[in-house]
Order: structure tokens, then C-alpha cells, then sequence
């Protein structure tokens, strides 16, 4: 009989249909399988430019054969794609995010809204400073909150993550020492610490040093002080450390480091603990980076974007990066000419404080010695010996909004309650895990703890990982797993403020549950075969990489080779 | 005070109480108390959500955005393309505007399917084989194609084309200086009133051939907007076995031969054009593709495409020895946090516009572009500063700076151009005007921006 069939309904490749039945387990095709060639979606605006030809405008030699093949789908299919996608995906909307180190707390609504207005996000960053008045302040009121949080007297906004504001706090110590003709060639980090840190210590050109963590989890006073000599540019450190502890020895690290020179750097990603209780600078660091995609909350979209702002004590402003948003300085009782659109301040009477000899503050309520005194309007300002630039830009001035109006609506008494909450969470969960999971440093915790799964491993052949995926089915993201590499079998939860004590006692009963299988008959069993519920089972990830298929297009090729 | 923290005082006593502890206060017993905080920040108490909103309404309004205050002409690296409905609702889900980085990839299929599609589109765009799950932004894209480069080649020079992003060459020679044994970098003018780069000038000095760079480096379209002899930069990188990097746009992209095409052995791009706003700058998108070689030096995440247990069609996050997290101070880079969300974006931007749409609007911006160039060089006394081919971004010179140019244009509510201060211009262009039109700016819009550009430049 002759087929009846369309050709479209007969058509081998591409055009697969976009359905799905709710919730199921089966594949998403990928927006190349749905794709049919010149289905379009795009809509533009009418322009009434003359068309001229393409061979008119550029030169043939500069001219692709082909345009580049990219999906072609109907809007329709496009957001029924990614609305699956999106069904495939857990997210701190979803539900609790325990991932230790990340902060993974509740990103406040409020914050999006205000970096959707268009009078933030639809601002061109090479416009001149008439135009971003309210950029401009807005950096240097999060610059001048900052300050007051982390203890330090200046804050660059320039990098984009917390990497980036390693790679610039190391750039600023080597600055620092070079100013002073010393050349030094190791920065030592605990064994504790997150991976960035030395990978960033290496890029800045310096060598590693790794300390070993004392029984008790913390930095070791005595091995510290015997690889402490003058050829240490800096140490870097997080407080609480990556155990979820506090450094209690913080005043005597930061006196032996200082004793031969070295600065001391704070790695900001737990500063959550801490905030309203105690400051960066007050226990001696010299430099600090701020993940604002943990501790103020700006959503972290799956990966990023972030924002990593690098604070700095007195001694090291001078070689910040620029340009940098900063107040406008006024002569005292003369009248100062309107903004200009695009020339420097001096045309209107204007100063930085980059600008005039030495001119620092005298302390009172913004007067300088110069005659000049802070006023309401905002200019840019490279410092002298500014190491230069960090970011295409300015920063990623979307993720400072968020994070600056999480710091107005929480407040000083907010952001104290933050840290409160946090720790509380913690250290009740600590108390009910105790005795379920083994504890390697066992004593009262801050925002974080750290439990080992070694036990299930040694006696019933159960990884922390499995542990991880097991939690992934009662409805939880996993703690991080593996990280820090001192613990066996690491389990590093960090609950969060923004978890409810309902929600936290299901975590511990979950976690409760998962262990007490494991030592039944097939628990074990079972923790090995999870996640058994979520849209796919666990991974081959051995496979991914012997097997390298980074593209569809890649993908076909093997397919076709076979 | 706002407080996002749920807790009721009742729980809290009870959980203090189940702790062990009697007050909050001394779950921070480990903090010594001279380090304490005696009466807490000196910042004001929080508010609440209407007077939040109110400030930064404030804050908004001290701003003039392009659409409701200025019709943009200016580029530089951040461009004023179509960005639809679709796009903005799509990636501002917020099961992706929420998510960590994909660290269980069994709960995180859609990120990582959607970056998986990402890779495979702008690997598409830059004609190389693999991509990786994004980068920063154009600057620390370009400082870590350097740095494959100088890893796969065990070489310390580096060409660098002056035609390339000023901001990024600094962000590069930032980091360059710290390491400055392994990274020497040579910049390369930009001939004289033509706008493209000036290779002889490099090839002809004294250590050219002592010292064989790791990467020559190139940008097409250049800063200017224009058009490099690709053949020549590609030629060049093989004479002295050097790696070719190209710095592309992913819009012109839609019309103009592919770095890979042209010999890039690495492609890195801004990426701000495929969905995000203009945002003042950031976040921003680093695109980054090179070809199979170097996949084991790719830095940052890259997506792959597996199967679970079942044998389903699964993703996860691949070829991981290379990161920071297992590899520590040898890691290829030490990326951690990216651009995760603009990439997704960007995916629903590329599939938005499809392989015709990219060209379309390509197109619709070399025409844009075609038209006002005529029309501003019609004004006495204006002339472009590079004669070289452009397609959607130009640089003019007029009888008052580019600087004065911007500014006497606001008021007639244009943003005209980027000018070219002393900071950023290519050696020789300094005083012009980089101008650029999009697929957004109408015919009418062109005509009143070239009337207004008249009157700025009698003035
Ligand atoms: C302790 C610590 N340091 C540094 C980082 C790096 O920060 P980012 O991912 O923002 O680059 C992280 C992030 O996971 C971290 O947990």
C-alpha cells in the first residue's frame, strides 16, 4: 500500500517533534534533532536602510561560503526545548542546596528586579561619567560598605569571580613587594584549601607552599613559622577555613607573617560566618576577595556569573586596578561648574584624590587637607601605581546591584542575623549527625561542617559519593563531595541561613536514614545503584572523557565512523 | 530589617537549647573576643522591599540608558543588538538563574545539556572543533588563549596586534608582567590611515627570529572595525610555527570567514551580543574555541555527552583533570565560577536567530553601517580614520575630537561613538571616533544622528 505519510512525517533527520509527557525519564533531544532547515524565529526591526548587496559592503575575500549552521526552530519549540531543560535542572528554587563552600542561600527576588531596571541594565559601559551617575554611586556606596564589613580601607570591583579576585589580590602582593625591591618567590596556602588557590598562586607567577592542617584542623602554628622566611610573598588563607572552623590562632599568623614581610590573604568564599561578628581586617589580613554569588546572595546561574572584589588595606590602594569609580573632590566654598559630559574633573573644579599631591583624609567626615572635601558627584580614577586592568570593563556591574541591595535590605542587623542563622543551622545539624557520621575534627563548627563517610566505606564498600547521589533521590542537592582533600571521604554541608530548622531536620533525618540503610541487608546495594528517580541515573563519567564528545557535530563524525 | 532567614525566636531557643549553648552569641565562642565586633557594622539597618526599590529607582534614574534616554552608536567591544522576548524569558528560568555549577550532573541535565548545545554552536561560529562552557568575558578569554599558547609551545614571545581590544591587550600585559620569563609580549601597530595590522614592522626587528612567538594574535574585525588580511596573519603564524589566535565577533560572525577557517588554532570573542543587555559593562560572556590539539589545555569547564547507567543519553562536565579543583597549581587555568548563565543565553539567542537570522542581522548591520558612514562623511570635514574594509563598526575623524563629539551629542540624545582618548587609540587614531551601528538603528535614527554629528563638528 502506498504510504500516506507527509514527507515530513517521513523525514529521517532533524524535525523531531516537541513534546513531552510531564515528568518523564525519557531523552531531550537537543535543539540540532529538532531543527529544520529554514524554519525561522528571528524578528527585527524594520530600518528602511537601503539593501545593498552583500558583495557591495564586504569584500569577497573576507567572506564566509556559508553562513554558520546553527538550530533552526520555530520560537514555539525553542521554549518548549529549554522549558524541559529547565525541568531537568535542580536549582535552589527547587529545593535545599547543601553544597558546602558555596553558599548556596535564597536569592531574594527583590535583587533581580532592580538589576532588570533599564536605567541599570541597558547602560553602555564607554559612556561618558554624565550618563552613569548612578553607576558610579553605586560602586562607591557598595565600595564604602564593603570597607566596613571586611575591616579594610578599599575595594576594587573589576573581578568577575572568585578566582579572579585571587589572580588580582596576588598581582597586588607582588606589586606591593616589587615597590619595595624585594623579590620573593613562594605564597604558602594550608592543605585545606580550595583548589583556586593555588592554581592562582601559580598563575601569578609564584610558588606553593603547603602546610599541613594540626590534629585539630586548623593552620599549624609551629610548621607555619618554619617555612616562614623572606622569600614568602603572602599567605592565603579562609576564616573559618574550609573545615567549617575558626582559625583561633588568627592574631599570631598574621604577627608571623608580617614579622618577615609577608601579607596575608583572605579567601572570602566563607565570610557568610562571620558578618557583623568579627572582619577581615581586624584580624590582620591585608587583602580580601568576596564571592558576592555566596555570601550576598546573587543567584550563581548554574555556574556563574559571580563577581569577586578584591579589598585591600591602606598600604596597597595606590596599585588597585583602574580605573576606579570614586567621589569627586570640591574645593571648599567656591562654586563648581555643572558635570561636564566627558572631560576630565579639573575642567569643573573638580578632583580626584589620585589627583592632588598626597592628599589623603584627615579623618573628618570626608575634609581633605587640600582645601578640597568629598561632594555628590562620581568620576573615575586610576591609581599611580595601579597593576592595571582585570575585566573588559568596569565589573560585572549587574552582579554588584544585586549584591549592594542585599546589603541595604538586610542592614547591619540583616547581615548579623545572617551569620547567626547560618551558624545556628550548622551547628544544630553537626549535633544530629553526631555519632551517624564520623566527625574528623569534632568540635563546634561555623557556617559549615565537614563529615567523613570512611566508615561505610571501610565497611560496606559505600563512597561519600554514593552517599551524595543516595541524598539526590530523598530530594536534596548533595553536599560537595571530596573537597577538603585532608578528609577521607568528605561530606562538607553547609546549610545556609535561608534553610528553615524543618528543612535542616529533614536533611539530618535523610542523611540518618541513608546510613542506617547502608548497614541493612542492600542498602549498600542500593546507595551504589543511586539516583534512581532524577531524569537521568548516575553518570558514566569515565566514559565522557575516554570518549570525547564536547559537540553534536563531533558526535555525528563518531557516529558515522562508527 | 529584611531577613531572608526563616527562623521564629521559639526554634531558635530550641535549637540553641538542643546545641547546648544559651545564647547565639556564643556559637562564636572560637572568635577571640578582641576580635570581636563590640556593637556590631556601622551601616545602616536593613528596609524593606519598597524603599529598596525606591533607592535603586533613584539610582536608575542618575543613569541614561540606551532606549530610553540615548539611540546608541557606540561599540568598543559592547554592542546594541535585538534582544527578544524569548531570550529574556528563557534564560531568566530560574531552575538555571539558581543552580550551582553542575557538580551532580544527574540533577543537572538541563544546565548541562543547554551548555552542551552552547559549545556546539559556537564552536559553529568560530569553525574549530570544541568550545568550552564560557569564560569571563572578550579580556580573560584572550589572557587564557595566551596562556595555551605558551604552554603548548614552550615559548615566551607573543605577537600581539595593536587592532586588538585596547582593554584586553591591558588585561593581558597585567598578568603578563608577573610572569614575565614565560610571557613577553610584543605589540604590533596598525598601519597609518588604513587600520590593519602592520606585521612588517615586527617581522623586520632584531629578535623576531631569535625568539619565534608562541601566538601571533589578531583581531577580525579589528578594534577599528576593520578587516584583516587574514592570509597574512595566518601565514605568518606558519612560518614561525607559532599558534594563530583570533579574536572574532560572534555577529559579524554570521557573514565573515570563520577564525578556523582562516587558520586560528584558538578563537576567543565577547559574547555580550548573543542576548545579554549592555549592563554597564558585565557579566559579560568570554567565548573560547580551538581545535582537537589542544582540548587537554582548554581552560575551564567543558561539557561532554555520555550515557548513564541505562544507557540514556546523559552530559556531564568532562576532561575535569585539567581543573583547579584536582590539578591545583599545574591546572590549565584557574577558572571556577564562569559564565554559565550568559551562555545559556546565548544558546537561546543563536537558536532565536538561526543560521539565517545571524547573517540577517550581520548584514543588516554592515548596511546600517554602509549608510551612515556615507551619510557622516558627506560633513565637511570629516573623513575615516582607517581606509581598510569594516562591516559593522568604523573610525572617523572630524575637526573636534571624538571626546568633544560625544559629548555635545548627548544632549540631542545620542550616545555617538567610542572616542579614541589617548588610553584606548591604536598609536595614530588618537582623537577619532569608533562608530558602530546595528541591526537596531533605523534609517531615521541615521539621519537625525547625522544631522546632529554636523552641527557637533561646526560648533
Ligand atoms: C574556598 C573557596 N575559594 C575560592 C573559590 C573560587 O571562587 P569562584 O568560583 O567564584 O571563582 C571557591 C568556590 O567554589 C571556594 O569555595
Amino acid at each position: 500500500m502506498r504510504d500516506q505519510r507527509s514527507s515530513f512525517e517521513r523525514a529521517p533527520a532533524g524535525g523531531r517533534a516537541s513534546s513531552a509527557p510531564v515528568l518523564s525519564k525519557g531523552d531531550e533531544p537537543t535543539i540540532f534533532e529538532l531543527s529544520v532547515p529554514s524554519r525561522t524565529s528571528w524578528s527585527l526591526r524594520n530600518t528602511n536602510i537601503p539593501e545593498y548587496p552583500l558583495e557591495e559592503l564586504v569584500p569577497a575575500e573576507h567572506l564566509r561560503s556559508t553562513p554558520p549552521d546553527l538550530a533552526e526552530v520555530s520560537e514555539r519549540d525553542l521554549v518548549a526545548h529549554f522549558t524541559r531543560l529547565s525541568q531537568r535542572q535542580y536549582s535552589v528554587d527547587t529545593g535545599a542546596y547543601p553544597l558546602g563552600s558555596c553558599t548556596m542561600k535564597y536569592n531574594p527576588k527583590v535583587c533581580d528586579a532592580i538589576a532588570a531596571l533599564s536605567g541599570l541594565a541597558d547602560v553602555h559601559p564607554a559612556s561618558p561619567p554624565s550618563c552613569t551617575q548612578g553607576w558610579l554611586r553605586l560602586f562607591v556606596e557598595l565600595e564604602e560598605v564593603l570597607c566596613e564589613i571586611t575591616g579594610m580601607a578599599a575595594v576594587t570591583m573589576q573581578p568577575a569571580a572568585g578566582a579572579a579576585g585571587e589572580l588580582t589580590g596576588l598581582l597586588l602582593m607582588r606589586a606591593w613587594h616589587e615597590s619595595l625591591s624585594s623579590r620573593r618567590h613562594r605564597v604558602i596556602i594550608p592543605d585545606s584549601a580550595h583548589g583556586t588557590n593555588p592554581a592562582s598562586v601559580a598563575l601569578a607567577g609564584y610558588e606553593v607552599t603547603t602546610v599541613a592542617s594540626d590534629s585539630r584542623g586548623c593552620v599549624d602554628l609551629e610548621r607555619l613559622r618554619e617555612v616562614l622566611d623572606d622569600d614568602v610573598a603572602g599567605i592565603m588563607l579562609t576564616n573559618p577555613n574550609t573545615l567549617g572552623l575558626f582559625e583561633e590562632d588568627i592574631i599570631d599568623i598574621a604577627a608571623a607573617a608580617h614579622d618577615v614581610g609577608a601579607l596575608l590573604y583572605y579567601d572570602g568564599a566563607n565570610l557568610n560566618a562571620i558578618l557583623g561578628v568579627t572582619r577581615p581586617g581586624d584580624m590582620g589580613f591585608d587583602i580580601v576577595h568576596l564571592n558576592l554569588h555566596k555570601t550576598f546572595a546573587t543567584p550563581h546561574g548554574g555556574g556563574g556569573p559571580g563577581a569577586g572584589p578584591v579589598a585591600v588595606s591602606e598600604r596597597l590602594v595606590e596599585f588597585l586596578p583602574g580605573p576606579r569609580p570614586v567621589r569627586l573632590l570640591e574645593p571648599v566654598g567656591r562654586q563648581v561648574a555643572p558635570l561636564p559630559h566627558t572631560a576630565g574633573p579639573d575642567s569643573a573644579a573638580l578632583a580626584t584624590r589620585d589627583s592632588l599631591p598626597s592628599a589623603g583624609p584627615d579623618g573628618t567626615n570626608g575634609q581633605t587637607s587640600h582645601g578640597y572635601r568629598e561632594g555628590d558627584r562620581f568620576g573615575w580614577s586610576t591609581p599611580e601605581r595601579s597593576i592595571g586592568r582585570m575585566h573588559s570593563w568596569h565589573g560585572n556591574a549587574l552582579v554588584l546591584a544585586r549584591a549592594y541591595a542585599y546589603i541595604l535590605a538586610n542592614g547591619a542587623d540583616g547581615l548579623r542575623r545572617v551569620a547567626d542563622m547560618a551558624v545556628l543551622n550548622a551547628n544544630w545539624l553537626r549535633k544530629r549527625l553526631r555519632g551517624v557520621y564520623d566527625m574528623p575534627y569534632d568540635r563546634p563548627v561555623m557556617h559549615e561542617l565537614v563529615v567523613s563517610a570512611a566508615r561505610l566505606r571501610k565497611l560496606y564498600g559505600v563512597k561519600a559519593v554514593d552517599v551524595a547521589k543516595r541524598l539526590l533521590e530523598e530530594g536534596f542537592h548533595s553536599p560537595t563531595v571530596a573537597f577538603p582533600l585532608i578528609v577521607d571521604d568528605a561530606l562538607m554541608i553547609e546549610p545556609t541561613e535561608t534553610e528553615s530548622p524543618q528543612t535542616v531536620a529533614a536533611l539530618a533525618e535523610a542523611m540518618e536514614r541513608i546510613a542506617a540503610e547502608v548497614a541493612e541487608d542492600n542498602g549498600a546495594h542500593d546507595a551504589r545503584l543511586a539516583p534512581r528517580t532524577t531524569p537521568v541515573g548516575r553518570v558514566d563519567e569515565a566514559l565522557a572523557a575516554r570518549k570525547l564528545v564536547p559537540t553534536w557535530d563531533l558526535r555525528e563524525r563518531q557516529q558515522t565512523a562508527g | 530589617m529584611t531577613s531572608w532567614a526563616p527562623h521564629t525566636p521559639a526554634e531558635i531557643d530550641e535549637m540553641l537549647a538542643f546545641i547546648g549553648v544559651s545564647s547565639l552569641d556564643e556559637l562564636f565562642r572560637a572568635v577571640p573576643a578582641s576580635l570581636r565586633l563590640a556593637t556590631g557594622l556601622s551601616i545602616p539597618d536593613g528596609i524593606g522591599e519598597p524603599d529598596l526599590m525606591a533607592y535603586f529607582q533613584e539610582l536608575a534614574a542618575a543613569n541614561a540608558p540606551i532606549g530610553r534616554d540615548l539611540v546608541c552608536f557606540a561599540g568598543g567591544g559592547a554592542y546594541d543588538h535585538e534582544v527578544p522576548a524569548v531570550t529574556k524569558a528563557l534564560a531568566s528560568r530560574s531552575e538555571f538563574v539558581t543552580a550551582y555549577t553542575p557538580y551532580q550532573a544527574e540533577v543537572a541535565q538541563g544546565v548541562l545539556q543547554a551548555l552542551f548545545e552552547y559549545q556546539t554552536m559556537v564552536a559553529r561560529l568560530a569553525g574549530l572543533e570544541v568550545a568550552n562552557a564560557s569564560l569571563y568575558d572578550g579580556a580573560h578569554a584572550l589572557v587564557e588563549a595566551v596562556n595555551l599558547a605558551v604552554a603548548a609551545t614552550g615559548r615566551s614571545a607573543v605577537w600581539v596586534s595593536e587592532g586588538v581590544n585596547p582593554r584586553w591587550r591591558e588585561n593581558l600585559i597585567t598578568i603578563a608582567r608577573a610572569r614575565s620569563e614565560s610571557h613577553v609580549i610584543h605589540i604590533v601597530p596598525l598601519e597609518q590611515g588604513v587600520g590593519v595590522t602592520s606585521w612588517s614592522t615586527r617581522e623586520s626587528s632584531a629578535d623576531a627570529t631569535s625568539e619565534p612567538p608562541a601566538a601571533i594574535v589578531v583581531a577580525n574585525p579589528n578594534f577599528l572595525g576593520c578587516l584583516e588580511d587574514m592570509e597574512r596573519a595566518s601565514a605568518l603564524a606558519s612560518a614561525h610555527g607559532a599558534e594563530l589566535i583570533v579574536a572574532f565577533d560572534p555577529i559579524t560572525a554570521g557573514i565573515i570567514e570563520s577564525p578556523g577557517s582562516a587558520g586560528a588554532s584558538v578563537a576567543v570573542g565577547e559574547g555580550q551580543a548573543l542576548g545579554a543587555p549592555l549592563s554597564f559593562g558585565g557579566p559579560y560572556l568570554g567565548l573560547f574555541a580551538c581545535s582537537m590539539e589542544h582540548v587537554r589545555r582548554i581552560p575551564g569547564r567543558i561539557v561532554g555527552q555520555t550515557v548513564d547507567v541505562d544507557s540514556r543519553t546523559a552530559y556531564v562536565t568532562t576532561l575535569r583533570a585539567r581543573e583547579q579543583d584536582i590539578r591545583r597549581e599545574r591546572a590549565s587555568s584557574n577558572v571556577c565560577t564562569n559564565e554559565t548563565l550568559l551562555a545559556i543565553g546565548a544558546a537561546v539567542q543563536m537558536a532565536w536567530l538561526g543560521t539565517s537570522g545571524l547573517a540577517e542581522i550581520a548584514l543588516r548591520s554592515a548596511r546600517g553601517a554602509r549608510y551612515c558612514r556615507e551619510a557622516l562623511l558627506g560633513i565637511p570635514g570629516v573623513r575615516l580614520a582607517a581606509t581598510a574594509p569594516t562591516v559593522r563598526e568604523f573610525a572617523v575623524c572630524a575637526p573636534v575630537s571624538g571626546e568633544v563629539i560625544v559629548d555635545r551629542m548627548l544632549d540631542e540624545g545620542f550616545l555617538a561613538g567610542v572616542a579614541l582618548t589617548r588610553e584606548i587609540a591604536p598609536q595614530g587614531f588618537e582623537g577619532g571616533l569608533l562608530v558602530a551601528v546595528t541591526e537596531r538603528r533605523t534609517r531615521a535614527e541615521i539621519d537625525a544622528f547625522a544631522a546632529a554629528f554636523e552641527k557637533a563638528v561646526s560648533l
